[in-house]
């Protein structure tokens, strides 16, 4: 067995490992390596963890560590690229999960340790000591020496850290219990299995803001009192608002959702870390809640909308009419495509969530391929909340095969444009809508968008005529250097791949 | 029913009305077609291969016109053809509205219902039906050619080994719809031009057709073509003169000058001086596009081509789409074949005469026994005002001021976030105990590092980024283990499940991020 000592030192190279993988994402390359780190650093500290003192019960540990490595190997062979939004979400609500069993049993073990005091006969101590001092001033100095792991550590807080613990529990608890049915409520909306429309009791946000403040009187009748029945309530409490909150937004805002569970899973884990004084658990914690915070509001800024305004729904208020859209949408076929394609020397595509439920990115890629064999130059322009997932579309295109040094972002890309003979859009609308910034009443005014009406000609694979997301008119349909290339993106890409040999 | 086209009957006129290819899209329509043996021989396209289309062939003109319910065709309409119009039959045609009072007055005597092509408004939606633009187009490129076939010299610049060629300079006045061809026709051969209209707000579109746009030393309240519909309006005696200074200067250098100026319902304004002429080069050409109107240049003959005693030809010519009759009877089939199309929003080969529709109704000039022309004007504009305003450009003093306030401000926002998050710490620090500072010290600085980090992770990376930041928040298993070992049995069963589900948040993100990042490969 591995001293306190060892244990430490796992932790520190750990941190640092984790710090070091996370760094690695700067570049693909790189990042091929960052992630051994992770797991290095991953395998370390179970590793001496497990192996470390007053740790018991090997038998039910491996069999849940070999069952959950099975699950999740399995798991991750098989997911579909197209489904990694809802495999990040339910990952978010282990975590969740996890935070909250770890919170209950925390404060099952202070119980315990008060209750040992008490069968002891026990009442009171001199002065804020920990039990096992009180314990020892008692006489009774081996009242505690059963007690393993955090049960012991528990017996060896005194007073004030006890009341410190008690905070930290009930915040584990708390935002581990948001994550892990709003993770849920995330998967089940990204999977299709729940409405993806916004949804809300009677009620809406006051039902919240009510459930919040019954867990704050809760925790208060926790701190003063202890005992399990408020912790449970909170869980409880806890769980509608992860529940309510999310459903109440709607399919695409999901990027943003599922960045801020990402890092609210984080902050659930360092909570949990102060919880068992542990600082791997704060630093990885701390990490990851920072990350999370980072992407959500990277994503937040390219919808230029406030962080609040999307956790809590709906779009905000336009200001006044929004600009009549003129004209009428032409539609093209396979052929017009194709012929123009053949002309064009420069060809921008840009792929949106339409392009994953179709499917598409195989036929993309194959069409990339085909067209830089001709000897034309090929780009995709990536929006930052393009898709379902911050990075969504990189993914997908680099599971197609499609060479990571063409797909652009936005900023790299948007001046390129004018320059462009044909840009293709295939299944995204609001991330290219010119009155984001003619309109200046649209309810996107503002928002970054991909300038592609600038190119030449414009073809948009949609599915129908309706409006995006945002249920907002889309002007680029008029436009009339924009034809409209109708059908399922799948089967339209292919029609054309056909004509392009 | 029947759309039928007969021959044109104006001499030299080679052009017609339908296609074999506009005939097959007429027929999805739901509509029969019929045309007039020998119709399109001129435009090149035989009867055997309208037969082929579908098209029913009829002998006579006037067999035609009694068994059709729609008449298209090209030119305005004769005596003869204007009396074989009868009651309910829609004609589709260029009419002239302007100078044809006689037609109308025929039209709406005989209960006619006429489409006048020249009428189309100019909005974006009735561009594919717009025959002026399509015409305009044509006649643009065929100035081109025509003045290369009267142009003794390469439009090109060449060294050669028998001596140096300069390229060719040609002016085209008036970048409209034909000015703009001629522009890229003249372009695209190799000559330097040169482009001049009064509408400043066409420089651009000259510019990226390749040519360069001549700008005026002339400082004036410039008119505003939104206003007029998208087509130049009569300019101010001092701009004329400006203007003419600036042609004379520039009339000795060109070798091919294209005059494509006209205002709508006017005498063509006149632009090419006689002096000029005057000055211009032996063996230079001038294609007056506007000699139909009088011409830009008062020396251009109507329909002829002449030589000046300096030598210099101007060509007058004013049927240039007839010369391509192949090319521009396509072009003006597509244009009456999406006016039908416009005519039959069900599809049924039934005519919709909708006079709510601004083009439907803003083409027609007479209606069930009416005069419909003038039209009221269409309730959308032609082309996007101009921006009046432009924001103030900031002079270096003000741009140095705001950044000196933007840096003050800044710099307050930091300190007053600093200084309260320094009170935050103390009163912590006045309640936590040590053991509990110790780690919060831990957690602000790996939330420092985890900002530092994370920024600089590229965005394609993003979803890889999450699936290992799920990976490593599964250390959250090392809560779980330090409690697994407890003797209360509801703690461990808790524990183990933890356990369970952090194992499968740890494999299943590390694994899946490989997978993903195995998969960015380089071009």
């Amino acid at each position: 067995m591995f001293g306190d000592q060892f244990v430490t030192a796992a932790a520190i190279t750990a941190s640092v490992l984790f710090i070091l993988s996370l760094g690695g994402l700067s570049g693909q390359e790189s990042a091929k390596r960052a992630v051994w780190y992770g797991i290095v650093g991953m395998a370390l500290a179970v590793f001496f963890t497990m192996f470390g003192p007053g740790i018991g019960n090997y038998a039910f540990l491996l069999i849940a560590m070999v069952v959950g490595a099975v699950i999740g190997t399995v798991v991750a062979k098989r997911v579909e690229m197209t489904e990694m939004p809802q495999l990040v979400a339910a990952l978010h609500s282990f975590v969740g999960l996890a935070a909250v069993f770890v919170g209950l049993n925390a404060e099952m073990e202070r119980l315990r340790v008060i209750r040992k005091l008490a069968d002891a006969g026990i009442d009171a101590c001199e002065g804020a000591i920990s039990a096992i001092a009180c314990a020892t001033q008692a006489g009774q100095a081996d009242l505690f020496k059963e007690f393993q792991g955090f049960a012991y550590k528990v017996a060896t807080k005194i007073p004030s850290e006890i009341a410190f613990l008690k905070v930290e529990v009930v915040l584990g608890i708390f935002i581990g219990a948001v994550t892990f049915t709003g993770s849920v409520i995330a998967f089940g909306k990204l999977a299709g299995k729940v409405d993806g429309k916004p949804f809300q009791l009677p009620g809406g946000h006051m039902l919240n803001a009510a459930a919040a403040f019954a867990c704050l009187l809760l925790a208060v009748v926790y701190l003063a009192y202890g005992g399990m029945w408020p912790l449970v309530l909170i869980m409880l409490l806890s769980f509608f608002i992860g529940y309510h909150l999310i459903m109440g937004i709607g399919g695409a805002d999901m990027p943003v959702v599922v960045s801020m569970l990402n890092s609210y899973s984080g902050w659930a884990a360092a909570a949990i870390g102060f919880t068992l004084s542990n600082d791997l658990l704060i630093v990885t914690g701390a990490l990851v809640g920072s990350s999370g915070a980072i992407l959500s509001y990277i994503m937040c800024k390219a919808m230029n909308r406030a962080f609040v305004s999307v956790i809590l729904g709906g779009f905000g208020g336009a200001s006044g009419p929004q600009m009549e859209v003129e004209g009428e949408q032409i539609a093209i076929d396979a052929d017009g495509v194709a012929a123009a394609l053949d002309e064009a020397d420069s060809v921008i595509i840009v792929p949106g969530y339409g392009m994953a439920v179709a499917q598409a990115q195989n036929a993309v890629s194959e069409l990339t391929k085909r067209l830089r064999g001709k000897g034309k130059e090929v780009r995709f322009a990536i929006h930052p909340v393009a898709g379902r997932l911050p990075g969504h579309m990189n993914v997908l295109l680099a599971e197609a095969k499609v060479p990571y040094d063409i797909v652009m972002e936005m900023d790299e890309i948007n001046d390129d444009f004018p320059d462009t003979d044909v840009v293709i859009v295939i299944g995204s609308n609001d991330i290219v809508n010119p009155a984001a910034q003619d309109d200046p009443n649209s309810p996107i005014a503002g928002m970054p968008v991909l300038e592609v009406w600038k190119a030449k000609q414009v073809f948009v694979s949609k599915r129908g005529q309706g409006t995006g997301y945002s249920g907002i008119e889309n002007p680029l349909f008029y436009k009339e250097n924009t034809r409209m290339f109708y059908g399922d993106a799948k089967q339209s890409l292919e029609a054309l791949l056909q004509k392009i040999s | 029913m029947k759309i039928g086209t007969p021959k044109e009957v104006y001499e030299g006129e080679a052009r017609v009305a339908m296609t074999p290819d506009s005939a097959q899209a007429l027929q999805k329509l739901g509509y029969e077609c019929a045309i007039e043996s020998g119709a399109g021989a001129l435009a090149g396209f035989t009867d055997a291969a309208y037969e082929e289309a579908g098209v029913e062939v009829i002998k006579t003109a006037a067999t035609l016109w009694k068994n059709c319910d729609i008449i298209a065709k090209v030119r305005q309409p004769n005596d003869t053809e204007m009396k074989r119009l009868r009651e309910g039959q829609t004609l589709i045609s260029f009419f002239n509205p302007a100078g044809n009072e006689k037609g109308l007055e025929a039209a709406k005597k005989k209960g006619a219902n006429v489409i006048a092509m020249e009428m189309v408004p100019r909005i974006s939606r009735a561009q594919k039906m717009d025959a002026l633009s399509s015409m305009a187009n044509i006649a643009g490129y065929r100035a081109v050619i025509e003045a290369g076939n009267n142009y003794g010299r390469f439009f090109t610049g060449q060294i050669t080994a028998a001596g140096k060629v300069p390229p060719a300079k040609v002016l085209v006045v008036g970048a409209g719809v034909a000015g703009l061809a001629a522009i890229g026709a003249a372009t695209s051969l190799g000559a330097i031009t040169y482009a001049f209209d009064v509408r400043p707000e066409v420089a651009e579109q000259v510019e990226s057709m390749g040519a360069e746009f001549v700008y005026l030393d002339f400082e004036e309240e410039q008119q505003d073509g939104a206003a007029s519909g998208g087509y130049a309006s009569v300019s101010s005696p001092e701009f004329r003169e400006a203007q003419l200074a600036k042609f004379r200067e520039l009339a000795p250098e060109m070798d091919i000058v294209i005059t494509t100026a006209l205002i709508p319902n006017r005498e063509a304004p006149e632009l090419w001086t006689e002096d000029m002429v005057a000055s211009m080069k032996r063996g230079s050409v001038i294609v007056d596009l506007a000699a139909e109107k009088g011409g830009n240049c008062k020396l251009t003959v109507m329909d002829e081509k002449i030589v000046t005693d300096n030598g210099v030809t101007i060509i007058g010519y004013t049927d240039f789409p007839s010369r391509m009759a192949s090319q521009s009877s396509s072009l003006y089939a597509t244009n009456i074949r999406h006016m039908m199309t416009d005519l039959t929003p069900e599809k049924d080969g039934q005519i919709n005469h909708n006079m709510e529709d601004d083009v439907i109704r803003g083409a027609t000039v007479t209606y069930d026994h009416e005069i419909t022309w003038p039209p009221p004007p269409p309730k959308v504009q032609a082309i996007a005002a101009q921006k009046k305003e432009k924001p103030k450009e900031l002079t270096p003093e003000e741009k140095r001021a705001q950044e000196v306030a933007a840096f003050k401000a800044q710099t307050k926002s930091q300190v007053t976030l600093l200084l309260i998050g320094g009170a935050l710490m103390a009163l912590l620090g006045l309640v936590a105990p040590p053991s509990f500072m110790q780690h919060f010290i831990v957690f602000v600085l790996s939330c420092f590092i985890g900002f530092q980090v994370i920024w600089n992770v590229s965005h394609s990376l993003h979803t890889p980024l999450m699936a290992v930041t799920n990976a490593i928040s599964g250390i959250i298993v090392l809560g779980a283990v330090l409690q697994i070992g407890s003797s209360n049995g509801l703690v461990v069963f808790l524990s183990t499940i933890a356990v369970l589900v952090a194992t499968i948040n740890i494999v299943g993100g590390f694994l899946v991020t490989r997978r993903m990042l195995a998969m960015f490969q380089k071009s």
